[in-house]
């Protein structure tokens, strides 16, 4: 095998390797918000400094592989995609780690009586990332368009929590603190859907060279 | 340093085929050597001014020259050039450039044909052809028993340095719009002239130097040519004549013709040389 | 220029197979390839240079302004499709002589004329500051590179609506293929140009479209961004990313 295949491969399998630990990180956030678990939540804070050094070998590899071997069609895109999905990536982390924030400050409150359901929520968010890894894993665009209709779901259940605590917090003003900090997991949560779908786009541009951000119409 | 004993006979191997190599160069620039020396010896002393002047004497009495012998050599190499320089050089453009099958073949294996016939068969041609309808020897005969040596020579080294120009320049000319026959005469004859000069003087060297068929064709005179009809003195044959006569004064002049007709073929020769060598672009 | 259903034979061996080409004006095209795939061949049938190997022929169709290319005259064909060639041939005269040899047979007799062309020649390849003192140099005398831009600028004094270039750089250094490139794009508003070339970033870089030839077969062709981004063809693919054969 050539050489440069080698170094694509181990592009590849560092890029799985830090999604493994950014859906970790989601994963645990999430649970450390329901479960009121303060213990899980400092480990995901603990976590983050692996995932941004992640994020920097993975760019710095990346890069390198532009300059030296100067590629193009299918490792072009694979290398420009894999800059974007790190980024994004990246970003989930840090979401991750705000989750795990708003778990430690909601730990010091008392529970919200509400009919939202923030499981359901991050399991669809969580499927999203996974769905976005497994097509970025098999290059598969018909897997990573799933993706992007799922996205519409979670901003649906946005929406309609919003309106809900904001009408809890209405009735009960002793609750408005834990209330917004409950806005903001909702919120972190769909910013994390939004980056999935993020990487969805990007598999379908290096599986098939088409770009279908912001409903562009141009093929490339 | 000490040597394996591979390393050793390796050493005596290429010491013995270095000293072979140098004793066959040797034994063969020597030999040049000595037969220019020994012309050299033997020639000097009817090497004279009358020798390029004066007409032969008769046996017995010294002195004289061999004037009529060198104007009749210019003259039938002169006469043979004109006519086998332009036969030879437009053949040698014909076989290198126009390569037409089969009978570009046939032509090229009569000219290696004729390069090998032995001169004097050539001379027996030209004799056929114009000594006996003409009823007399002839300048005009030997010059063309001479051409007929000349022409082969100069079609072959003509299309040799023709073919060696390399097919891009061909290319760049035709893709300019050229025709063949300008792209040949402006760009290809150009490129390899030099070459193609030196093919010229070497040949018309060669040609000074033959005897054989002006035996045939011009015959000899003791006197001055009047008339491209008539029998006429050359070089090469008036050494052969003066050399096989009885008398000590004839082997002199025919030693210092000797010496004369080396002269004009080194020369030839140093010249081509130069013209080959010089550094024009 | 167009080729259509274009066939091209030496002797028994099809170099071509039914080759459907369009080649857009002012613009530059480039034709990559394996050694061996036909792309020097098609290039060499436009100008029908091809011709001059024995036992060549073809099926099909050339055009230029729609007529065709292989009823025409080929001296004054070749005066409007001009050709500079892999390794750099500069006529063994002075550097002038060589701008002015494709005006001269083409009946420019007039001193002034040829000296006119002869600068706007050299002018138009960058030359012209580098050689204007020594126009009677011999032309072997210029730099490998400066005798490429020697035989562009040649070419170009027959003011061609077609330029070939086969493989023009592939004997020079990099500074000197950048220095072709610029050439081709200051001449290009002008010129038709196509380029056949071993070296996909020249092609990348040079091209506005790209076509791939493959065993005598024109697999792709497509916008240059489009071939080295998203090509269609697997086997387009294959040979730019480098996992050919």
């Amino acid at each position: 095998m050539r050489h440069f295949t080698i170094e694509l491969e181990e592009l590849k399998t560092k890029l799985l390797q830090m999604g493994g630990m950014v859906e970790a990180a989601v994963h645990r956030s999430v649970r450390a918000v329901v479960e009121r678990d303060v213990e899980l939540a400092k480990k995901v804070r603990e976590g983050e400094g692996a995932i941004n050094t992640m994020e920097m070998e993975i760019d710095e590899l990346a890069t390198k592989l532009l300059v030296l071997q100067q590629p193009v069609a299918r490792d072009l895109r694979f290398l420009t995609s894999v800059l974007k999905i790190n980024t994004d990536l990246e970003r989930m982390g840090d979401l991750a780690n705000n989750l795990a924030s708003r778990a430690q400050s909601l730990s010091k409150l008392p529970a919200l009586k509400l009919d939202i359901d923030i499981p359901h929520m991050s399991s669809l968010v969580e499927s999203m990332l996974l769905k976005s890894l497994d097509a970025f894993l098999r290059a598969d665009a018909d897997l990573a368009q799933d993706v992007l209709m799922s996205d519409d779901e979670v901003d649906r259940i946005r929406g309609e929590a919003y309106g809900e605590i904001v009408a809890h917090m209405q009735a009960n003003p002793s609750d408005v603190q834990a209330g917004v900090e409950m806005i903001f997991v909702v919120r972190n949560l769909e910013r994390i859907g939004d980056h999935a779908t993020n990487m969805a786009e990007d598999v379908i541009y290096m599986a098939k060279g088409v770009d279908v951000r912001h409903h562009a119409k141009t093929s490339v | 340093m000490t040597m394996s004993p591979r390393t050793r006979w390796r050493y005596a191997v290429n010491n013995v085929m270095l000293t072979l190599t140098a004793l066959c160069t040797i034994s063969t620039i020597s030999i040049l050597f000595f037969i220019l020396g020994y012309l050299v010896v033997n020639g000097i002393s009817s090497f004279d001014l009358a020798f390029f002047t004066q007409l032969p004497k008769a046996p017995g009495e010294s002195g004289g020259g061999m004037a009529n012998a060198i104007i009749g050599s210019a003259l039938m190499v002169g006469l043979a050039s004109l006519i086998g320089i332009p036969v030879g050089f437009l053949g040698g453009i014909y076989l290198a450039e126009y390569d037409g099958g089969w009978f570009s073949n046939a032509v090229r294996y009569a000219a290696d044909l004729l390069n090998g016939i032995p001169s004097i068969v050539l001379g027996i041609v030209a004799w056929n052809l114009l000594v006996v309808p003409m009823k007399s020897f002839s300048a005009w005969a030997g010059g063309v028993a001479l051409s007929l040596i000349l022409i082969p020579i100069i079609v072959r080294s003509t299309e040799q340095f023709l073919r060696a120009v390399p097919n891009s320049l061909r290319e760049g000319a035709l893709a300019l719009g050229a025709n063949k026959a300008t792209t040949t005469l402006t760009v290809i004859v150009p490129a390899a002239r030099r070459g193609i000069l030196t093919g010229i003087i070497l040949g018309v060297a060669r040609i000074a130097g033959e005897t054989a068929p002006l035996l045939f064709t011009s015959l000899n005179n003791q006197f001055w040519t009047t008339s491209l009809g008539q029998p006429t003195a050359s070089l090469p044959v008036m050494i052969f004549t003066h050399a096989i006569s009885p008398y000590d004064d004839w082997h002199r002049q025919a030693w210092a013709a000797g010496l004369v007709l080396l002269t004009i073929v080194l020369l030839a020769n140093i010249t081509a040389r130069f013209v080959v060598s010089r550094n024009v672009g | 220029m167009r080729s259509v259903n274009l066939n091209f034979f030496y002797s028994q061996f099809q170099a071509l197979h039914d080759i459907n080409l369009e080649i857009e004006s002012n613009k530059i095209t480039a034709l990559i390839g394996p050694s061996g795939c036909g792309k020097s061949t098609f290039l060499r049938t436009l100008n029908r240079i091809n011709e001059t190997i024995r036992g060549a022929n073809y099926t099909g169709e050339i055009l230029l302004d729609g007529v065709s290319v292989l009823s025409q005259d080929v001296t004054s064909l070749r005066r409007r499709v001009g050709m500079v060639f892999q390794k750099s041939n500069p006529f063994p005269k002075s550097i002038f002589d060589n701008i002015a040899y494709g005006p001269k047979v083409n009946g420019m007799t007039a001193k002034a004329d040829l000296e006119v062309t002869v600068e706007r020649s050299l002018r138009r390849s960058a030359l012209w500051e580098e050689v204007k003192d020594k126009l009677q140099k011999p032309a072997s005398a210029l730099s490998g590179g400066q005798q490429q831009r020697l035989c562009i600028a040649r070419a170009m004094a027959v003011e061609p609506e077609v330029l070939l270039l086969d493989e023009p750089c592939s004997a020079l250094d990099p500074i000197a293929t950048l220095k072709i490139e610029e050439l081709l794009f200051s001449i290009k508003d002008s010129t038709t140009i196509v380029i056949v070339t071993h070296n996909m970033q020249q092609a990348a870089r040079v091209a506005d479209k790209t076509g791939f030839f493959m065993l005598g077969k024109l697999v792709e062709f497509d916008r240059t961004e489009t071939i080295f981004k998203n090509p269609s063809k697997k086997e387009t693919e294959d040979y730019v990313t480098g996992r050919f054969g």
